[in-house]
């Protein structure tokens, strides 16, 4: 209980920088995953002023700064949450509460496209999940769009956002795409029907259906938005699992000239060289081993370590509860390196590879002079689910070590209340 | 480690059977087979003596011996310390800088009911045809080739218990199986093992019944169970008046099962999130005179942990789920070390998931670090239980698994290491003494029929 009372004290102390604005920090004595081209630098310190990087290095000058001595503990770039609905749902099951799908069509039959569908707009940066996520040490997290009946495979657009509470996406527009099992009942119940309208809209976006045409799929606003990734600006997410699905896929990319990161992707390994070839990220499940469908027959523990041994940029991504539980995301990595990828790679994929593959590379994902400063502190290995974040800096700034949940233990940590002593119900503690 | 609750529990095993199975004779079947219905038919398969030698072992039963000896000599852990001596024939195995642990059990499993490839053909798991379906058996829906259970395998699961869905009131007989690779579900069936019963609080059956007839809200969840239990109480009452004479009630499935709950043989499981939520269910017991083994998915459970530990419930939980609906809006990653904080308190990891059950070790390790970041450490020797002796106690089989105590089932994991990290690996796998999984063993890894001759998974 004492650790207890000393770690609330702590946040205390931590959140008073919040409210006193950006200032200079000297995070002394860690083991600093840079998660960039200097990899792991032992006894190293990180400067951070104006909310960014100002220097990496041992022996730093404190100057000002103040000082947090990290006693050799791992120190990493904020986390990537996966592809994710933070801030855009409060309750999975409660639809009143979802943002992330465009269902405008009257039915499930009824296709309607609509790329130009911005799920940004709907982001809630007070959301509870947003303290939850950045307690597990999550600082970023690319919001995705949801193909649905009543929408099409092309589930609209999303952005990264950082989990500071800030309301705006920081990265260009991601279109999302969702192929395969999962979405081949919104193309007349076959996956060829896939390929079928992707090139379709693509024509159209290229102009070559008449706006007023009665063929027309797209709004003109759709047609721009669509124009933009034909043209190479921004990225096209598509969620695809079977290995013959990707092989199509890479060909109509490299058809319509367009670029392609891969979710998902459980039998991306069989194609793994051409996926290098292709320069196309994918962000895996490795804890997806099990032939969930046919679409995912061969998967594998080890997809993420044949596919890094390729030469492909591996990121992560959860099949499962990606939003509320965000945090699991680093299990996902110390799974993928317990079979067989290396750990700096899971530490990319986690960091570097996401922010890389979603525009904010020169931004976020490394801890290097220029960066923001999005770290954490760990209290051992940071892919290790045994251990867990001590601190989160977003921009510099100390982040409260609370969420609700922290709120909620700590009401029920403490001993039960006696009326019989006069004692206040639980719901008037802990005091504000 | 033994609790009041642990005599109790194994006085009710020597029963276990009456409604465990109806006999045929019940049937009205010619009496020659005395065998219960579907009766089990697990062989353990014979294996020569092993002896893990220079281990650190968790005993499941809250003990931790360094540089110690596990020897298995005919299916049954025969001794656990220092220095064995290996008997004739034995196969030796270096443990050092090894750990073992008991063969970790899983509480709450879909695997073989909601198997992969999750087809519409296969989804066996919730008869959604009426809330009250006490008369449904999961054994009679779980497909063995499920891939899913060679994975849980890997993972170091021994034994798990299969249960119906939630999306009923009382969703019927759940089975306890051993973690075998099988052609036939009773080849697997854990022997004399009571059957559970799952029940399901709140959203799930008003949101499915809703509609259909109802319940429709909590209050029509409580009247459903009472309905039910009342009905329960007089077949029972009639039955016994009865003495098997011409006055005994017709059979009927459905009040067999809940009268062997009235009767404590078969053990209750309830699907139950929140803290009010349970406490209703603990008073529906008690309306009614049956004990609750287990709250699973209790993500509210730290909320009432004094009361669960005094009333010898078991909480059966997740580490770290959330959100995914209201009832499940109140997760804190801390719940399993709050749980089990108090004294007598039976905190269990279960996994709902095919994913879970892989890694019940790893959510483990997520909740002591969880517990550790709230000034609760939990050493090793202690969250073993959690898997292990817990679980096996809630399922009532605590006295033949769960611990490697000398005379309980040869059902052990070797691990490459701390089993409370991520990087940990299974390293083999023993059931009733035969070694059924080893990493490096291709040969030695079950592979289901499902699997053979599928080009993709080359």
């Amino acid at each position: 209980m004492n650790r207890l009372v000393k770690n609330l004290a702590c946040a205390a102390l931590l959140a008073l920088p919040l409210a006193a604005g950006a200032q200079e920090l000297l995070i002394r004595n860690a083991t600093v995953h840079t998660a960039g081209a200097r990899g792991t630098l032992e006894h190293a310190d990180v400067l951070v002023k104006g909310g960014r990087i100002a220097a990496v290095g041992p022996n730093l000058d404190a100057g000002g700064a103040r000082v947090v001595e990290a006693d050799g503990q791992p120190l990493t770039p904020a986390l990537f949450g996966g592809i994710s609905h933070i801030g855009l749902e409060e309750v999975s099951g409660e639809e009143s509460t979802r943002d992330a799908a465009l269902t405008l069509g009257a039915d499930a039959r009824h296709m309607v496209v609509r790329p130009e569908f911005d799920v940004t707009l709907a982001y809630n940066p007070e959301s509870v999940l947003l303290p939850v996520a950045r307690l597990g040490g999550i600082g970023f997290t690319l919001l995705g769009a949801d193909s649905a009946p009543g929408g099409s495979i092309i589930g609209g657009q999303g952005a990264v956002v950082r989990l500071d509470g800030s309301p705006d996406p920081l990265s260009p527009r991601s279109l999302f795409v969702a192929l395969g099992t999962d979405a081949s009942g919104l193309t007349g119940t076959s996956r060829a029907g896939q390929w079928l309208l992707l090139d379709r809209l693509a024509g159209e976006a290229r102009g070559k259906v008449a706006v007023d045409s009665p063929h027309a799929l797209l709004t003109p606003d759709g047609r721009a938005t669509l124009a933009r990734y034909l043209d190479r600006r921004g990225r096209i997410v598509v969620g695809v699992e079977r290995a013959a699905d990707i092989r199509q896929l890479l060909r109509w990319a490299k058809r319509q000239n367009v670029n392609i990161a891969i979710s998902g992707g459980a039998e991306a390994w069989k194609l793994a060289p051409e996926i290098a070839a292709a320069s196309v990220p994918v962000f895996v499940d490795p804890l997806a081993n099990l032939p969930a469908d046919f679409d995912r027959i061969g998967a594998t523990l080890e997809n993420a370590a044949r596919l890094h041994a390729a030469g492909v940029a591996v990121g992560f991504s959860q099949a499962g509860d990606a939003s509320h539980n965000a945090r699991k995301l680093r299990q996902l990595a110390g799974n993928a390196v317990a079979n067989g990828l290396p750990w700096q790679a899971g530490l990319a994929g986690l960091t570097r590879v996401p922010a890389e593959a979603f525009g904010v590379g020169d931004q976020i994902g490394s801890i290097e002079p220029g960066k923001r400063a999005d770290l954490v502190l760990w209290n051992g290995d940071p892919l290790d689910v045994a251990f867990t974040a001590s601190q989160v800096w977003l921009g510099g700034q100390a982040m409260p070590m609370r969420s609700r949940q922290t709120e909620l233990r700590d009401r029920y940590l403490a001993p039960s209340p006696s009326a019989a002593a006069g004692q206040l119900p639980r719901a008037y503690s802990p005091k504000p | 480690m033994l609790r009041p609750i642990a005599v109790a529990l194994a006085a009710l095993l020597s029963t276990a059977c009456a409604h465990g199975g109806a006999t045929r004779a019940d049937a009205g079947a010619p009496a020659a087979d005395s065998r219960p219905a579907f009766a089990g038919t697990y062989r353990p398969i014979s294996a020569a003596p092993v002896l893990i030698t220079g281990a650190t072992v968790l005993t499941g039963d809250g003990r931790r011996l360094d540089n110690a000896d596990v020897l298995l000599e005919g299916g049954k852990v025969a001794a656990v310390g220092p220095a064995l001596t290996a008997p004739d024939g034995a196969q030796r195995v270096d443990g050092t800088g090894k750990w073992v642990t008991p063969g970790l059990i899983d509480v709450h499993s879909h695997l073989g009911v909601y198997p992969s490839p999750g087809m519409r053909a296969h989804s066996d798991g919730n008869e959604m045809t009426s809330p009250v379906t006490a008369n449904v058996w999961a054994e009679h829906s779980v497909w063995p080739q499920d891939p899913g259970f060679g994975a849980a395998l890997a993972g170091g699961v021994t034994t798990l218990q299969v249960l119906p869905g939630s999306a009923n009131l009382i969703g019927g007989r759940g089975v306890t199986l051993k973690n075998v690779a099988s052609t036939t579900v009773q080849d697997m069936k854990f022997p004399d093992a009571p059957y559970g019963l799952k029940m399901a609080c709140g959203e799930n059956p008003k949101r499915v019944y809703g509609q259909k007839g109802g319940p429709a809200t909590r209050m029509g969840n409580i009247a459903g169970y009472r309905a039910a239990f009342i009905d329960a109480a007089e077949y029972r009452r009639k039955t016994r008046d009865a003495h098997g004479g011409k006055d005994a009630p017709k059979r009927d499935l459905k009040l067999d099962t809940l009268a062997g709950v009235l009767d404590g043989d078969i053990l209750v499981h309830i699907h139950c999130y929140r803290a009010d939520e349970m406490a209703q269910m603990l008073d529906l017991a008690r309306e009614f005179d049956f004990r609750i083994a287990a709250f699973h998915h209790g993500v509210e459970a730290y909320k009432i942990a004094d009361r669960l530990a005094e009333n010898q419930v078991c909480g059966a939980l997740w580490a770290d789920w959330w959100g995914f609906k209201m009832e499940a809006f109140d997760g804190i990653e801390e719940n399993l070390a709050i749980v089990d904080r108090p004294a007598g308190s039976c905190a269990i990891v279960h996994s709902d998931s095919e994913e879970g059950i892989q890694r019940l070790n790893q959510e483990a390790a997520k909740a002591m670090a969880a517990g550790h970041r709230a000034g609760m450490d939990i050493p090793p020797e202690r969250a073993i239980r959690w898997m292990t002796g817990n679980a096996a106690h809630a399922l009532g089989i605590e006295d033949r698994t769960g611990t490697l105590a000398p005379g309980k089932m040869a059902d052990v994991v070797l691990w490459n290491g701390n089993p409370f990290s991520v990087y940990a690996h299974a390293e083999r796998v023993w059931i009733d003494g035969a070694l059924l999984y080893d990493r490096n063993d291709p040969a030695r890894r079950p592979v289901s029929d499902f699997m053979l001759g599928q080009e993709g998974a080359r």
